[in-house]
Parts: C-alpha cells; sequence; structure tokens
C-alpha cells in the first residue's frame, strides 16, 4: 500500500482515520491563531453562529499584532473588543508590543511536531518549520474553530521540494525563498502542501526554515512543512512539550519533486509588484531606495538583524543620506535579545527608526507610510502594489543583508560587494 | 443560487486580496457597505462606482491570492456581485467565498471580455456557464462534500446554526 507524506499522516491523526490526498476530513484542531485583523470579524461570525462558549479555549490565541501600536479610534476599538470576548471566554491574549501571532507560537513552543494548527493570517505556515501542519483561513474558518474545536479539510497533494547541495556563502534563505517562489509561480503550489528534505536541509537553521515556510504561501500552498531533525530539536530543547515528530513514508506518494541546487543560488531581489518577480541582485543594482524596512515574520527576527548590522558595519555603518532605515522586531522576545547584545543600541545610532514589534508597515496597518513614488526594500513577503499604504510606492523585497547594503548606498547592491576593496 | 443573468467585470490573473481590499482601509472599518466604495481601488479606481448589482465578477488564475482576510469576500458581495468566475482560486479566497454565499466557479475565463453578457443555470449535472457574447459554454460539477453543504446552506454561519459541527455525507449516512 503506499505510503503517506507528513501532511496526510498529521491530517489521519486529527480526524481519526485514514486521510489520502483529495479525500475530505474533519479535524480536530491543536491550535487557533486570531489576529487584531481578523479576530473582530470571527468574533461577529461566533457570535451569529449562535456561540456561547468557545469548545477548547486552551487551544486559543489572540495576539494584537497588525496594530501596534493602533493609530486610529477603529483600530484601538478592535483590541477592546478582542480583549473583552478573551477575557469572557478565557482566551489568551498576547498584547500590542508582544510580536507578530505565528512568531509567538514557534518561539513560545505553542507549534511543535505533529500539531494541526490553524490562523486567520495567512503566514501561518510560518509554523511548518515545526514540522506541523499549519495553514491559513479566514475569519468565519476561525470561529468555527473556535466553536467546534474543528475544521474540515480537503487533504492536499504535496510537493516535495528537496534541497540538494550546499548554499554559497552571502545567499541567504530569503534568497532560497524568493527563487523558490519564483520557481514555482504564485499559484504553482496553489491548494498544494509543501515537504521540504534533500541533503541540504540540515543545513537551514530553523529560522532559516522559517523564511521558506513563510514565503511558500506566496506560492499558494496550504501547508510548507520541514521533517523534524536535529535543527528542529535543538529549536525544541527549551521547550518541556516537543510535540510528536511526524515523518513521511518512504513509498509516500507526491504530486511532484522540485529539486533546488543551492550551489546555484544568488542574493535576489523580487521586484515590484510580485514576490514571483525574482531576479538575480545583480539585475537590479542600482535602483533607488527610499525607505529599507527590517521586520516582518520573513525577516524580523534575532538572525536577520545580526545578518543586516554585519553588512552596515562592513561598509562603515553609514545609512545614506535619503533613506530612511525602519526596524520593527517580529517580538517583544526579539526586541529583547537585540537590546541586550547591543544590536539595537547600535542601529539607533546609525539613525534607524525602531519600531514596537509586530507586522509594522508591511501591510500599511501601523508603522512608516512610504512617500509618494518612493522606492522601498523590505524584507517582508509581499511587494503588492499599495501593500504598504501607499499605491504610487514601489517594493522590493530582499535578504535582510541586501536590505542592509541598500541602506548604505542608497540603492540596491549586492551585499556581498559591500566591504570589499 | 439557481439562474443568473448579469454582465462579466473582468480583472486579470494573480489579483490578491489587497487589491480587492486594502488592509489599509479595513483598518477603518469592517463594515462592507462602507468598504465596497474601495473594491478593487489599487488596480481599477472606476470600479467601485461603475459595479451593478448582480455584475458577475471574471478573473483569470489564483483570484484572492495573498492575505486570508474575509473582507475580500464580503466586500465584493456587499457590491452585488453573487457569483466570481476565475480560472483558479487560492483556497482561502475560495473557502472564505463560500462561507459566505458568494458562489465561486473555477471554469476557463479566457474568452470573456468586460461587459459580456454571462448566464448561468444550475441543474443537477453542475453549473452550465454562457458567453452570451461568444456563445461558448461550459458545464461545471456541482460543488460536493461539506463545501457544497456549506454553500446550499447559505454560508457557514447558517451551516453551523443547523448542524452545530461539520458533518461528512459519508458520516451522517452511516
Amino acid at each position: 500500500m503506499t505510503g503517506q507524506t507528513i501532511s496526510e499522516k498529521i491530517l489521519s491523526a486529527k480526524s481519526g482515520g485514514s486521510a489520502r490526498a483529495g479525500d475530505v476530513v474533519v479535524c480536530d484542531v491543536d491550535l487557533v491563531l486570531g489576529t487584531d485583523a481578523s479576530a473582530p470579524m470571527a468574533i461577529g461570525y461566533f457570535d451569529r453562529m449562535g456561540g456561547t462558549r468557545v469548545h477548547d479555549a486552551s487551544r486559543v490565541v489572540f495576539a494584537l499584532d497588525h496594530y501596534s501600536p493602533p493609530t486610529s479610534p477603529a483600530t484601538k476599538g478592535f483590541h477592546e473588543q478582542v480583549r473583552a470576548f478573551a477575557a469572557k471566554h478565557g482566551v489568551r491574549v498576547y498584547e500590542v508590543g508582544e510580536g507578530i501571532s505565528h512568531q509567538i507560537a514557534v518561539e513560545r513552543g505553542l507549534a511543535r511536531p505533529g500539531m494541526l494548527i490553524v490562523g486567520a493570517d495567512s503566514h501561518t505556515v510560518t509554523c511548518g518549520a515545526t514540522n506541523a501542519f499549519a495553514t491559513g483561513v479566514g475569519s468565519s474558518d476561525l470561529a468555527a474553530a473556535m466553536l467546534t474545536g474543528q475544521l474540515w479539510f480537503r487533504v492536499p497533494q504535496t510537493v516535495r521540494v528537496v534541497l540538494d547541495g550546499a548554499r554559497p556563502t552571502g545567499v541567504a534563505a530569503k534568497d532560497v525563498a524568493l527563487a523558490m517562489v519564483a520557481t514555482l509561480g504564485a499559484d504553482g503550489a496553489e491548494y498544494h502542501a509543501l515537504e521540504f528534505t534533500g541533503p541540504g536541509a540540515a543545513g537551514f537553521s530553523f529560522d532559516d526554515r522559517l523564511v521558506l515556510s513563510n514565503l511558500a504561501v506566496e506560492a499558494g500552498a496550504k501547508a510548507a512543512v520541514w521533517e523534524a531533525d536535529a535543527v528542529l530539536g535543538a529549536h525544541l530543547a527549551h521547550f518541556s512539550d516537543r510535540g510528536e515528530p511526524v515523518a513521511a513514508d518512504r513509498n509516500a506518494r507526491y504530486a511532484r519533486e522540485v529539486v533546488f541546487d543551492l550551489a546555484s543560488l544568488v542574493p535576489t531581489v523580487a521586484a515590484p509588484h510580485s514576490p514571483e518577480n525574482a531576479v538575480p541582485i545583480l539585475r537590479a543594482s542600482g535602483t533607488p531606495i527610499h525607505m529599507v524596512f527590517l521586520g516582518t515574520c520573513t525577516g524580523g527576527r534575532v538572525a536577520d538583524y545580526h545578518e543586516a548590522l554585519a553588512v552596515l558595519e562592513r561598509g562603515g555603518g553609514r545609512v545614506a543620506n535619503g533613506v530612511q532605515l525602519v526596524v520593527t522586531p517580529a517580538s517583544s522576545e526579539v526586541e529583547r535579545q537585540l537590546a541586550a547584545d547591543g544590536t539595537l543600541g547600535k542601529l539607533a545610532r546609525m539613525g534607524a527608526t525602531i519600531t514596537m514589534p509586530g507586522c509594522g508597515a508591511c501591510c500599511g496597518t501601523s508603522g512608516v507610510v512610504p512617500g509618494d513614488g518612493m522606492n522601498v526594500l523590505s524584507t517582508a513577503n509581499r511587494n503588492f502594489k499599495a501593500r504598504m499604504g501607499n499605491a504610487t510606492a514601489s517594493i522590493y523585497l530582499a535578504s535582510p543583508a541586501a536590505c542592509a547594503a541598500a541602506a548604505l548606498t542608497g540603492r540596491i547592491t549586492d551585499p556581498r560587494s559591500v566591504g570589499v576593496a | 443560487m439557481n439562474d443568473h443573468r448579469g454582465h462579466a467585470r473582468r480583472v486579470g490573473d494573480n489579483v490578491n486580496t489587497d487589491y480587492i481590499i486594502a488592509s489599509t482601509r479595513k483598518k477603518e472599518t469592517l463594515d462592507e457597505n462602507v468598504l465596497k466604495r474601495y473594491l478593487f481601488e489599487a488596480i481599477d479606481p472606476a470600479f467601485a462606482g461603475s459595479v451593478r448589482t448582480g455584475d458577475v465578477l471574471v478573473a483569470g488564475t489564483n483570484f484572492g491570492c495573498g492575505s486570508a482576510m474575509e473582507v475580500a469576500a464580503t466586500v465584493v458581495l456587499a457590491a452585488g456581485i453573487p457569483i466570481v468566475l476565475a480560472r483558479s482560486f487560492a483556497r482561502s479566497f475560495y473557502r472564505n467565498a463560500i462561507n459566505n454565499g458568494l458562489l465561486p466557479i473555477e471554469c476557463d475565463t479566457s474568452d470573456i471580455l468586460e461587459g459580456d453578457m454571462i448566464s448561468l443555470s444550475t441543474d443537477v449535472a453542475g453549473t452550465t456557464i454562457l458567453n452570451e457574447r461568444s456563445g461558448r459554454r461550459e458545464t461545471r460539477p456541482p460543488l460536493d462534500g461539506i463545501a457544497g453543504d456549506i454553500l446550499a446552506a447559505g454560508g457557514l454561519v447558517p451551516y453551523l446554526r443547523r448542524e452545530g459541527r461539520f458533518v461528512r455525507a459519508e458520516d451522517s449516512a452511516s
């Protein structure tokens, strides 16, 4: 009999049956994540569904991340609505400034191997780095999961993503992720789960894996699952509950296999207005940049700022005239570590604008909005027109190192060239 | 949704939910009757002013990609659009549409132009989409399983009010 993929195994376990690609299953959900951008609407659905109690409040978490801080009476009102619902039903709220929902889920050990995680935020797929099946849903599905503890799924086919070879020095996880989106296309993984494997996988740190899982949704992936290995084990060592690792069967059936020859990859930039417009950075070099954004659930973790700072220091530590450098840590824990090791102080002395942890400027919901006609280079995951709140701005996406290089020169610059005489 | 006739309103491939309704608009209100003024503002500023009740939205591939925000479905409905035809949908938008009673139909939309009169008729075999200008006709099978049940109930709210939980047809039959 044909074996099962990781996704099929998790959905089997959570549905109490045998889940095969194409089957429709009803699953018990282990973790339900809501945000200030999705929970208010979910509360409305919950009430209209006749909801009086949350099925299992211990499995539900809200994070006030999109409006961090709230900048209007309306956003403040959303926060009050979420807090009131959470208090009534015993749901844990991660407050304004504590961080992005899926970042909190991974760094606090809420996301663990073998879990089924749904979040009313498309980038919930990030949690797939923990060997969990994690997927984004809308507010009505969030409400249904809170009310019933369950959700229905069509079991996805899986694309096996084989990471082969060794990443060259100076090629970041973000570069691999952008190349992956460009190779698959914006809908190349639609309705599919990705499963990362291959001899090169061990060379991806846990934070690197979060980046690849995060960007997977920009190719339409429903989930983006990593295997449980020593790298994941090192992350889980911080927690008492380390989940139940799930491995694919050797004879599992995959929709297809995509092999990435890591040695062939180079620093990459996604040009406006789609993440799939990824090109080698040399093809975009010289493009003027007016705002550099270091942050988000893609590029707002400790290692990202260390990489950016290393490039900034190597290049003399002066942000170019006319460039605004914006720093928004993905969580308060990231912020705490960066403050403790001096990174934030150094960035501030270089003139960076350091904002409260959260989603920040990524989708124009809080933080700095680019000016008319400005070009932005960002560590984020989306560069849709108007995404950051100004339809006349052009957003480019790249690694933290490439963003730092642009902050030094005021134009898109190969970070490998910084500090090289 | 049984039979329907409406003018095609054409958008392209990879229209993301931020293009349907901007995240920056959603932060001021979730009222779809207010938000509908900004429908597709980033890609077609004239759209919201010209959309008519009963129009049929026609898209290319990967409609509704990006953010899973559900206002992207409710705002389309509030603008009077009951049906979206697309070559393919992003899964989160597809679920959100069904959950709110907005009918998403995957079909070949390549020959449909802005303003074409589209007629849809539904029977046991599925929904037949006719482009009255070109004469092209395609029948798509009915949505099956829980998704079909949710759509038939008029959305996830009436479905769960009735059922109390998600029920697979094969489970309820046994």
